[in-house]
């Protein structure tokens, strides 16, 4: 049984949310495979015994039963109504409303084709990956940036859709330290199926390192690096600043930007983006190799996706990969 | 009745050949058309599934490219749903539904062949979009803001919208078609309690269209607005709703499912009982519960929004409305399973369909009640688990429905047996193919694979079980080989079918296979629900132990036309308003009502209107009384207000440009010259209806041939007048705001 839970993440919750569901769904099926039991036995009796034979005359003529009629109404009316009453509390334990003007602890606004994930204390923003401490019931406010859609981490809780211009509430729990698999459900174009995410949930010693880290600006690194350790690393700063990765990614940096500021979130917040496991919504892991492939042109791996090919000499993408490797 | 069919014209000349079929207004003709046609789109639609399972066969694979893939997708969904099911349905019914109830034709033969024609070039125009810088790639349900311009920037959309409004009107026509000849041209002794279930069932599906398709057809007339003329229902960033296409999608789209199904249904409740040897047990609840499907349709739609934020009250409502829809569905199945009981059953191929679809559609039906359940919905929706549920109705269901009434009907059409070796092979592959297709699916969805991804990445058993569904539904497409090399072996040298192979019990049967153009020499009397049983067993008759008293309201054939018409109108003009009330409901900057109209000079006109209905029932009734020369003036008058009318309107638009105002400047323009501007289109529709009936009154002896015209259209100009009451109030008086 425990074997079947963990393949099926529907029927592996880790939090009391996405255990509600289980647990109904669990319940609701049995009840089905009841109703399906009763019908395919009926009809298989037909098949055994009422089996028409040469010669048979024809059978007595039988134009129906009223109190049987009332029977199978009566019936699967009582089994709805205990379903209607399963369902009512099934939705208060899945996903209760929260409590009038509670703030939200984190804001996952849908993109064409990545999530970005602002946490709203900390200020810190980020993209695809959600690290959540263990055992904490976070409510997180959906968002969209453009179409519509769908937050769903199978094992954490309810799916709930990101419409633009009507936020939803949903809570994010995990009770168990793991990495969980997430995805857009709601179909939103061409690369609908690389939308996808992790929750990583840590205990709370280890969110809080990774929320200082990320809550740090990219300078650090950057210093750290500097004075002419590599060059390259100088390189791809410049690059970066200079070409028009600039306006649309964001690196929070304390060096004075030579362009514009960025538009807001237009594009992954990239100032720790070597902490990240994969890039692009999960359609490749996050090395050094991937890295360059991904930069040389984009078009290649997610066609469709929002960043063109730049058109980038070798060394300009070498330059990028190695200032990138430090944003840790 | 009769004299509609002396009115048919008749012309030798187009009897044969290949223009004979073009020329054709004969149902049965028409039938065939559609059913062939059907398939062609079905042979389509089957490929688009093949190759959406070949891209799905294993992870990360590059088959096909992600912008290829969501067109396939939405053509698989929109064919198989607009081009296959729904046209199959009706053709079938176009075909039966005369035979049935013995008549010669359908009420109106003119109309049901255009019902064809713009269901073919319906197909066609979608198709051609491929031509035309791609297909749709929005999904068959098309969510706004996706299917905006902004974000489906090729002519796909533009397409699928222009395809659906054809094929919607076809749709329509089609099943007012059906509801006039049902309601007018039975045989004698056919009460409406005697119908034969499929054609009651196909009856109270006409209805469930003229309901349903106008939601689709405003709808898309409004993303079409948005999309043409830059207008803003649906795009969220111009303060237009996301969520009210959904509504006002699903309030058509959940209908659409039955619509899907009640045909099937019906096909199902002729073919268990005649391989059963039994009458169907319970018909008034079988009969009964279709109404009560019907009626609870409408209050269901939501059901497919649990996941976008409903609040609790509205989720727990759509919760217990979807749950409600079980019992009568239920009811309809036992009593299949009643009738099998006891009987004497032979299973030819169209039997053992019939069972299969028991079966299947058990298991569609209980994942059904499952997402009613809203927490399952919320875990399972738009994942593979709601793929397998409604390909189980609709594949599982409704298409092998349709096989077994092909295997039944086939004979009757014909006049030859399909082989009921072949039939055998191709049920076997249909039936391991579709469960292992679809069943495996099921397992996807609680995996987490969310539908519609054109790839996926290498999770655990992702892969293996993808694998297993592709190769079903290459079995599932040799089943479809075998069914199209049986028809071609069967009309080429099958079996000689005779009138009545099957030894079944209602008229279709009682004439020749295939039937004679004129149907019936001679209809047998008509005294139950079995007239063919009766004749066969007069000892036994079905009068004799179960008496159906007969006894109909009757209905003139005219009328009940216009009548369906109407409803279907008032149903687009209900949506029209709806959406100028939600959306003139918020605090939005620029023009509003107030500020830009003037409800006096508007009122001026508005009495125009409403004095030219009164003008035109004076004109009917001296038209009664055969003073025909008072009946031209008051016609007169009557064109003469109703152009009043259309100038106020025309100078109040040019008055509403000259300030800037147009349909793009913001929601309150945006949905005002809508709902006017097709108000405007109806007066106008009516008007050209006027000037024909009076160019025709003019002539010599004219006057007096147009009195089964002239009620009708009267019936439509006081309908216009009614709408534009409610436009006036809701609009200019502003009584619900």
């Amino acid at each position: 049984m425990n074997l079947v839970a963990a393949a099926l993440p529907v029927l592996d919750p880790v939090s009391p949310q996405a255990a509600a569901i289980s647990d109904l769904f669990i319940a609701i099926t049995v009840a089905c495979a009841f109703i399906f039991a009763i019908v395919t036995t009926l009809v298989g009796a037909c098949i055994i015994r009422f089996r028409s034979k040469p010669g048979d005359a024809e059978p007595r003529q039988v134009y129906g039963n009223t109190r049987m009629e009332i029977a199978w109404t009566i019936a699967p009316f009582l089994l709805l109504l205990w379903m209607f009453f399963m369902t009512a509390r099934g939705m208060t334990a899945s996903n209760p409303d929260p409590v009038a003007g509670r703030e939200p602890d984190l804001i996952v606004v849908g993109h064409q084709w990545w999530w970005e994930a602002r946490y709203v204390k900390s200020g810190v923003i980020t993209a695809n990956e959600i690290h959540i401490p263990v055992g904490k019931k976070l409510l997180v406010r959906l968002e969209s940036a453009d179409v519509i859609h769908d937050f769903w981490a199978p094992q954490l809780g309810p799916k709930m859709d990101m419409v633009p211009g009507h936020p939803n509430t949903i809570w994010l729990q995990a009770d168990k330290p793991g990495t969980y698999d997430g995805a857009c459900a709601e179909y939103c174009g061409n690369q609908h199926a690389w939308m996808r995410f992790f929750v990583i949930a840590e205990s709370e010693k280890e969110f809080e390192a990774w929320e200082k880290n990320e809550s740090s600006s990219a300078r650090f690194h950057l210093v750290k690096n500097l004075p002419g350790v590599d060059s390259r690393i100088h390189e791809g700063w410049n690059a970066f600043h200079e070409m028009t990765c600039a306006n649309c990614h964001a690196i929070t940096d304390e060096y004075p930007t030579k362009v514009s500021t960025p538009l807001p979130n237009a594009a992954p917040n990239l100032t720790h983006i070597a902490s990240r496991r994969t890039l692009a919504g999960g359609v490749i892991e996050n090395n050094p190799a991937n890295l360059r492939r991904w930069l040389k042109n984009p078009q290649l791996i997610k066609p469709g996706c929002k960043m063109p090919n730049l058109s980038l000499t070798d060394e300009q993408v070498e330059n990028l990969v190695a200032y990138f490797e430090t944003l840790k | 009745m009769s004299e509609s069919i002396a009115k048919v014209p008749h012309d030798e000349s187009l009897e044969h050949g290949l223009l004979g079929w073009v020329g054709t207004i004969d149902h049965k003709r028409i039938g065939i058309l559609y059913l062939v046609t059907t398939l062609g789109f079905f042979l389509i639609g089957g490929v688009e599934a093949l190759l959406i399972r070949i891209q799905l066969a294993r992870p990360e694979n590059n088959f096909l490219s992600p912008e290829v893939y969501n067109q396939i997708f939405t053509m698989h969904g929109t064919t198989m749903i607009f081009l296959v099911v729904m046209p199959a349905l009706i053709g079938f019914a176009n075909y039966f539904i005369p035979l049935m109830i013995g008549a010669r034709d359908m009420a109106f033969p003119r109309l049901n062949a255009m019902s064809y024609w713009l269901l073919l070039f319906g197909g066609l125009l979608l198709h051609f979009s491929l031509v035309a810088g791609g297909a749709p790639s929005a999904g068959w349900f098309t969510y706004a803001p996706l299917s905006e311009t902004p974000f489906s920037s090729t002519k796909g959309t533009d397409y699928w919208v222009l395809a659906l409004l054809v094929m919607g009107v076809g749709s329509v026509a089609s099943a007012i078609n059906i509801i006039a000849t049902v309601l007018t041209l039975r045989a004698p002794g056919l009460t409406i309690r005697r119908l034969p279930l499929f054609v009651w069932m196909v009856f109270v599906n006409s209805i469930l269209i003229i309901l349903a398709m106008p939601a689709l057809n405003a709808s898309i007339v409004m993303l079409l607005i948005d999309r043409q003329l830059d207008a803003h229902f649906f795009l969220p960033a111009n303060g237009g709703s996301a969520l009210i296409w959904q509504h006002f999608f699903w309030t058509f789209g959940h209908p659409e499912v039955y619509i899907m199904a009640l045909p099937a249904f019906g096909m199902i409740s002729e073919v268990i009982p005649v391989f059963s040897r039994k009458p169907i047990f319970g018909y008034e609840f079988v009969a009964a519960s279709t109404v009560a499907i019907s009626i609870l349709s409408f209050g269901v739609w939501a059901h497919h929004m649990f996941a976008v934020g409903l609040g609790y009250q509205g989720n727990l409502f759509f919760a217990a409305s979807s749950m409600l829809i079980a019992i009568p569905t239920g009811v309809k199945i036992f009593n299949w399973i009643a009738t099998m009981w006891g009987g004497s059953i032979r299973f030819t191929t169209a039997m053992l369909f019939a069972m299969a679809f028991l079966v299947e559609f058990v298991i569609g039906g209980l994942s059904g009640v499952m997402f009613a359940v809203a927490p399952i919905d919320w875990a399972l929706t738009d994942s593979y688990f709601v793929v397998a549920h409604f390909h189980y109705v609709l594949f599982g269901g409704t298409l092998f429905a349709m096989m077994a009434g092909t295997y039944y009907w086939f004979p009757k059409m014909s006049g030859r047996m399909l082989s009921e070796k072949w039939g055998r092979v191709q049920f076997l592959l249909l039936l391991v193919g579709f469960n292992m297709t679809f069943f495996v699916q099921h397992f996807l969805g609680m995996m987490g694979m969310p539908r519609r991804v054109f790839t996926y990445p290498d999770l655990p058993y992702w892969g293996a079980l993808n694998m297993i569904s592709t190769v079903g539904a290459f079995i599932m497409g040799a089943g479809m080989l075998v069914l199209v090399g049986n028809i071609v072996m069967s009309l080429l040298r099958g079996e000689r079918a005779g009138d009545n192979p099957w030894n079944a019990w209602t008229l279709e049967w009682a004439t020749t296979s295939p039937p004679p153009e004129h149907n019936f020499d001679r209809v047998p009397p008509v005294q139950g629900r079995r007239p063919l049983w009766d004749l066969a067993n007069p000892d036994k008759a079905d009068w004799k132990f179960k008496k159906v008293e007969g006894g109909d309201p009757s209905f003139g054939k005219n009328r009940t036309c216009m009548f369906s018409f109407l409803v279907s109108e008032a149903v687009f003009f209900i949506m029209l308003i709806l959406s100028y009330l939600y959306f003139n409901s918020g605090k939005f900057g620029g023009p509003t009502a107030s500020s830009s109209l003037d409800a006096f000079k508007t009122g001026i006109y508005t009495i125009c209107l409403l004095a030219s209905s009164f003008t035109i029932w004076l004109a009917e009734k001296y038209h009664h009384r055969k003073q025909f020369a008072a009946f031209r003036g008051w016609l007169v008058v009557t064109i003469l207000l109703g152009v009043v009318f259309m100038a106020g309107q025309g100078a109040e638009y040019v008055g509403l440009f000259d300030r800037g105002i147009t349909v793009s400047t913001n929601l309150f323009a945006t949905s005002f010259f809508t709902l006017t501007g097709f108000h405007g289109l109806h007066v106008c529709v009516g008007l050209v209806a006027l000037a024909i009936l009076l160019g025709l009154a003019m002539a010599r002896d004219g006057a007096k041939m147009i009195a089964p015209a002239l009620g009708t259209i009267g019936l439509y100009w006081h309908f216009v007048d009614v709408v534009w009451i409610v436009v006036f109030s809701v609009v200019y008086l502003k009584i619900l705001s």
